[in-house]
């Protein structure tokens, strides 16, 4: 079995006192699109920001190409080709659209995503590229955090609950936007409430329940009755 | 014309408080925080003038060279070896470092260069001036006030058309975020120092040049500092210069009354527009 993109190894990640996952084991193939499902407070968002290297641990809890980042700070996992998408879009507000994502290129890796390329990938954001951020729409603000998180190519690109709060209409556009995403070879992990938007566009899945690993299995595989059942820790 | 003339000098004045301001103003703008000891560091930005210009034997305008590059290390090794562990949510450490940090600049500066009053010596710019339609206007204020707005539209630039400006603005937005983007807060913050006491060691060698400064004279530079920024609006350069300009008029217009009245009468101008425009004249808009 060839090394995976990222492997992530009895992860315990705490705030504070408080622990909010516990012994974690997860590995992501380079090319996959990993849907990471759980209900609130399952330890999802927790999941991001410990790989994202917003929150730190032990080093080689989480390993991304062999090489252990758990211990790094996000400035340096960006550096290595990993690049989050936050929950809540979290724009700049005091930098226009077209800074919000020049921002995101500073990181800079050689790769095929530039400013143009998202504006062709989203061309609503060039005609907005000079207005303050936050006075865009929220699928729009989306749209401009995603393609601040491109600027960087990435290797690893994760998204926190993209589709929390937008209209069906708008995450049904950004959905589609995702296989001209990860068709660049991207490799991809989604945090999403909604399962089955989840699933349609992942090959794999994880379900966390209560900080842990409650189900894990290819997307063709797990049943309905298999996630209800990690989801909500209940036979169903 | 004796009016006129004292609003002429105020305005002028006011481009040297603009100066002590630029930094204050920067750096909380950035990372939130008040920095009580900026009034000791533009009078130690005035006494590595005065070393320098003894030990190279040159005009202190030609000081900057080395001030404003050795000040803009101590800034940057200062944010990063002292003043980064001070910040959070809690706005408390940072003022009670930099008030011990103001403590520890003056008595370095008092045994060092002990408490005598000190100059440094501009030549024949301390005295030149130009005789504008009965006005007397002396060069050396006219260009101090010169290289305050050039060097708030130089921090301008910076912050709103520079790839280092854009990082200073994300870092003061969200740092969480800001760290997504690879953005290292401890560095950006350091620079953001850096940049500061640059601008302060132009405001201390003009201040030297312009009157004698002993070690204990900071905390009233900090105070012009302050009134300044407040005066025209947190976080905004160009209010921060409007609010310069307020305080140094009300000063000369308060000294043409009485000479007692000088220092009071900027106060009293700072207390008016603190209760009339609690932001400031000019506050930041928000998006």
């Amino acid at each position: 079995m060839p090394e995976p993109l990222l492997n992530i190894a009895g992860l315990d990640a705490h705030y504070g006192d408080f622990q909010a996952l516990y012994g974690i084991d997860m590995t992501v193939a380079e090319g996959e699109v990993i849907a990471i499902i759980g209900a609130n407070g399952a330890g999802k968002t927790t999941l991001m920001r410990s790989i994202s290297g917003l929150l730190t641990n032990a080093a080689e809890q989480v390993a991304f190409k062999g090489r252990p980042i758990g211990n790094l700070r996000a400035d340096q996992v960006a550096y290595l080709g990993i690049a989050l998408v936050p929950e809540g879009r979290q724009l700049f507000p005091s930098l226009s659209v077209e800074e919000n994502l020049l921002l995101g290129g500073k990181v800079a890796r050689p790769g095929p995503w530039s400013l143009s390329k998202v504006f062709e990938l989203f061309p609503i954001l060039k005609e907005r590229r000079a207005q303050p951020s936050t006075s865009l729409s929220g699928g729009q603000q989306q749209m401009v955090a995603i393609g601040r998180a491109l600027m960087a190519n990435p290797e690893l690109i994760l998204f926190d609950e993209i589709s929390l709060g937008l209209a069906p209409v708008i995450i049904k556009s950004i959905y589609e936007a995702l296989p001209g995403i990860v068709g660049e070879g991207m490799t991809a992990m989604i945090v999403e409430q909604d399962i089955s938007k989840a699933l349609a566009v992942s090959s794999r899945v994880y379900c966390l329940q209560e900080g842990r690993v409650s189900l894990e299995g290819t997307t063709g595989t797990v049943t309905r009755d298999q996630i209800t059942a990690a989801y909500f820790g209940v036979d169903a | 014309m004796e009016w006129i003339n004292a609003v002429v000098q105020g305005v002028l004045l006011g481009g040297l408080y603009a100066l002590f301001a630029a930094g204050l103003s920067l750096i909380f703008g950035v990372m939130r925080l008040v920095n009580i000891a900026h009034g000791d560091l533009i009078v130690l930005a005035a006494y590595l003038g005065l070393s320098t210009t003894m030990m190279l034997g040159v005009h202190p305008f030609v000081a900057l060279l080395i001030v404003m590059p050795a000040m803009a290390g101590i800034g940057y090794v200062l944010q990063r070896g002292l003043l980064n562990q001070t910040l959070g949510d809690d706005i408390l450490p940072p003022l009670l470092v930099t008030f011990g940090l103001s403590v520890i600049i003056q008595n370095a500066l008092l045994e060092a260069y002990s408490a005598d009053p000190l100059k440094l010596s501009g030549g024949a710019i301390e005295t030149a001036s130009l005789s504008v339609g009965g006005l007397a206007i002396g060069v050396l204020p006219l260009l101090t006030f010169a290289v305050a707005v050039a060097a708030i539209a130089l921090l301008q630039w910076v912050f709103y058309a520079t790839s280092l400006g854009r990082g200073f603005r994300a870092v003061s937005d969200n740092q969480d975020i800001a760290q997504l983007m690879g953005l290292n807060r401890a560095h950006v913050f350091g620079l953001a120092m850096a940049l500061a006491l640059a601008v302060t060691a132009i405001a201390g060698i003009l201040l030297g040049v312009r009157t004698s400064f002993d070690p204990s004279v900071g905390g009233g530079r900090l105070i012009f500092g302050f009134e300044a920024v407040i005066i025209g609006g947190l976080g905004n350069l160009w209010g921060t210069l409007a609010g310069g300009v307020i305080l140094g008029v009300a000063q000369t217009i308060g000294a043409k009354i009485d000479p007692g009245w000088q220092l009071l009468a900027g106060h009293v101008a700072f207390l008016v527009v603190l209760a009339a425009r609690p932001n400031g004249l000019f506050p930041r808009v928000e998006h």
